[in-house]
């Protein structure tokens, strides 16, 4: 059986594949099967409450945080910002959190920035909550973006904690804002210069505003000033 | 034993070797995959030239050092690890069974079908993200909620854009069908090295399948999560490791004249590396929110594998003893038993990095760069230069035009890489302890500063060994004469 074509095709190829990807792969499929995957237009406007109560309805609430970034955007951008998505409503950010996750995944920002805190190393003094399994439960963590390296520091609690004039300058030229910085430079995402972020730029920085954004802490920088009352 | 060095036949039912190898495709997976080691190589160095601050290209859409860093990840795997298997087994499978290939036009079809997946793969991820925003493909992921992507998808050597992903399963279930074959059709006990290509065909397509096919269409959330990590270890456990074991089971012994030492232990390597190496796809994720228990036992699975490691290594030292003068004399063989010291050095320190404990530190740093260089480049990119230093003179009748430059492709290679691996090692536990002190973030990047300048020039000296590599296989095809007295480069 050891030694025949036989064993080692059907033992050790298949077999020995399937038991494993049964125990590393089914299992925890297993284990989460009943939660719902939310959609990219369910986690902006939620998912509204049923008229009748049900235990086993997936609650999401409006965020109103990514709401309010997105805006921000289109007053701070205006002519950029109608080019490129027109107005800013609940539809269009959804729109722009999908196109960002897709250029964050296709410039391989996640191969140098991790997305998930892990409960050691003083991770959670530093960037905030440790991960837990239910943030990953929709369409903008398909497939999740765990990341191996950082290069630079996880971004799954970025959202809120710098502006998004800060961004818009940071993807022109790092450097500026973060000296000595070994980020890459993005000219692309602009149309000549920093305070003309065009579509991809802006989606991109709209999707990192977005990372954190569902946590009950949000740093909101913007809002600061309010909260301190100067 | 099918063997033919170790089992001597009588003439009559010897195959001839023409009737048997294909030398010409040999050659022409050899030299693809060296143009794809040179691409990978050069986007390495420009990633490298770019985290020192020293990228002369900075702005360059088309040469962000960020798609290139999935280049030079991708072409290794693909384009260079890839061919180079691909030219060694139309060598070992078909004199070693005594059969030839189902069919040779399939196997042509193979390389052209292959060199157009990796380059088009490579073009998907150059290029695709600056078209990924047409209304078509947005309007396709809206509707299926699915990230359909034109330019990378989001999985370490997965990133394979979505419409090449059929056509390299495809192409991947024909390299299947097209080995498999001889081994079927061989009589008699099955040799080691059998064992480990049959499997080799069997995983790599099923864990092709797995990673390209499940975390982004099927399954979500952290279990996606657990596949990616499934899919990037099996990826060289199940793909990269059994065929670069199976070639060392072949080259080995008939290099040194003499059988494997042990029987049983192969049996051991084997079935250990079969059963334990698959289950250990969560160690990439510890620390994640998948569960526990899983991350428990892929840890306790990685621990396992190291003894099943030491076997392996112990049975090739065994073969060696008697013979170890041949590891001064005889290039290839030095190539090979370096690159299983590295081996089980990387392996060695697996065991302890899989550890919670370290895994506190090291994890996300630059110790497991250090690491990954050692496992592709120190290992299996050492076992095919041995394996092409060996077969080039045979594939064109005639002996390298430098044994010199033979010699500096290997301290080049192996030098730079064991210094790369150190000096990442090290700037990794600097980094770990950086983040753990809650020092700003910019307090890491400068203080890795000197290793990653080290880095560039232990990069740049593995990349002169392989223009030394490069020059001497030009010189040696063109024929010319050789200046230097005649040495055997394998003798």
């Amino acid at each position: 059986m050891f030694e025949s074509k036989a064993g080692v095709f059907f033992i050790a190829g298949v077999g020995f594949f399937l038991l494993a990807f049964l125990g590393n792969g089914v299992v925890p499929m297993l284990m989460y099967r009943d939660r719902p995957e939310v959609t990219a237009e369910q986690l902006v406007a939620g998912i509204p409450e049923p008229d009748e109560p049900d235990p086993e309805q997936w609650k999401v609430p409006p965020n109103l945080r990514i709401m309010n970034q997105f805006r921000d955007l289109a007053e701070r951008y205006p002519e950029q910002f109608s080019v490129a998505f027109g107005e800013p409503t609940e539809e269009t950010c959804a729109e722009a959190l999908r196109l960002g996750r897709q250029i964050y995944i296709g410039e391989a920002c996640w191969h140098c920035h991790s997305q998930f805190v892990r409960p050691v190393s003083n991770e959670s003094l530093r960037y905030g909550p440790v991960s837990q399994s239910h943030e990953y439960d929709n369409e903008l963590q398909r497939p999740v973006m765990f990341g191996t390296r950082r290069v630079g520091p996880d971004l799954s609690r970025e959202g809120g904690r710098r502006g998004n004039d800060w961004h818009a300058v940071h993807f022109y030229k790092p450097s500026v804002v973060s000296s000595n910085s070994p980020m890459p430079e993005y000219p692309w995402f602009f149309d000549g210069s920093p305070d003309k972020p065009n579509r991809r730029g802006l989606a991109l920085i709209t999707y990192i505003q977005w990372l954190g954004s569902w946590l009950p802490e949000y740093p909101y920088y913007e809002e600061l000033v309010e909260v301190t009352g100067e | 034993m099918s063997h033919a060095s170790a089992a001597p036949v009588a003439d009559a039912a010897v195959p001839a070797h023409e009737d048997l190898v294909d030398e010409k495709i040999v050659g022409a997976h050899f030299v693809a995959s060296l143009v794809f080691l040179t691409i990978s190589m050069l986007a390495g160095i420009l990633m490298a030239l770019q985290l020192v601050h020293w990228n002369p290209l900075v702005g360059v859409e088309l040469l962000s050092p960020g798609r290139w860093r999935m280049i030079h990840t991708n072409a290794v795997a693909y384009g260079f690890l890839a061919n180079a298997f691909l030219g060694a087994i139309n060598w070992a499978i078909p004199r070693m069974t005594f059969q030839p290939v189902a069919s040779r036009a399939l196997n042509w079809f193979i390389f052209w079908a292959w060199q157009v997946i990796v380059l088009a793969t490579a073009v998907g991820i150059v290029v695709g993200p600056s078209f990924q925003d047409q209304a078509w493909v947005m309007d396709l992921s809206k509707q299926w909620h699915i990230p359909f992507s034109l330019g990378a998808q989001g999985l370490e050597w997965g990133e394979t854009p979505f419409w090449i992903d059929p056509v390299a399963l495809f192409g991947l279930a024909l390299v299947a069908i097209n080995f498999m074959v001889p081994i079927a059709r061989s009589k008699g006990q099955l040799y080691v090295a059998n064992w480990y290509f049959m499997a080799a065909f069997v995983w790599t397509f099923l864990t092709y399948a797995m990673g390209n096919l499940l975390p982004e269409y099927t399954v979500g959330g952290t279990s996606a999560g657990a596949i990616g990590g499934l899919f990037i270890h099996d990826l060289v456990g199940l793909f990269v490791t059994p065929l670069g074991w199976g070639l060392m089971y072949y080259f080995v012994p008939i290099l040194l004249k003499k059988p494997i030492w042990s029987h049983g232990l192969s049996l051991v390597g084997f079935w250990g590396l079969a059963f334990f190496y698959p289950l250990q796809g969560i160690h990439h994720f510890l620390y994640t929110p998948i569960p526990m228990f899983l991350q428990y036992g892929a840890i306790i699975s990685t621990i396992a594998v190291e003894l099943v490691v030491a076997t392996v290594v112990i049975n090739f030292f065994g073969t060696l003893a008697g013979r170890s003068s041949a590891v001064v004399t005889n290039l290839p063989i030095r190539y090979f038993y370096t690159g299983m010291v590295f081996y089980f050095i990387t392996c060695f320190q697996c065991a302890l990095q899989v550890t919670l404990t370290f895994q506190k530190l090291i994890h996300f740093t630059d110790w497991v760069v250090g690491h990954a260089h050692l496992v592709m480049f120190g290992v299996f990119s050492l076992w095919l230069f041995g394996i092409m230093t060996d077969l080039f003179p045979r594939l064109l009748g005639r002996p390298w035009w430098s044994h010199t430059l033979c010699v500096w492709h290997y301290w080049l290679s192996a030098g730079g890489v064991f210094v790369m691996f150190l000096d990442l090692a090290l700037a990794g536990m600097f980094q770990g302890y950086y983040w753990a002190s809650l020092q700003p973030w910019d307090v890491s990047t400068e203080g890795a500063q000197p290793f990653w300048i080290t880095r560039v020039f232990a990069g740049l000296a593995m990349f002169a060994g392989l223009l030394c590599f490069l020059v001497n296989l030009w010189m040696t095809w063109r024929g010319a004469e050789t200046g230097e007295p005649v040495t055997a480069t394998a003798a």
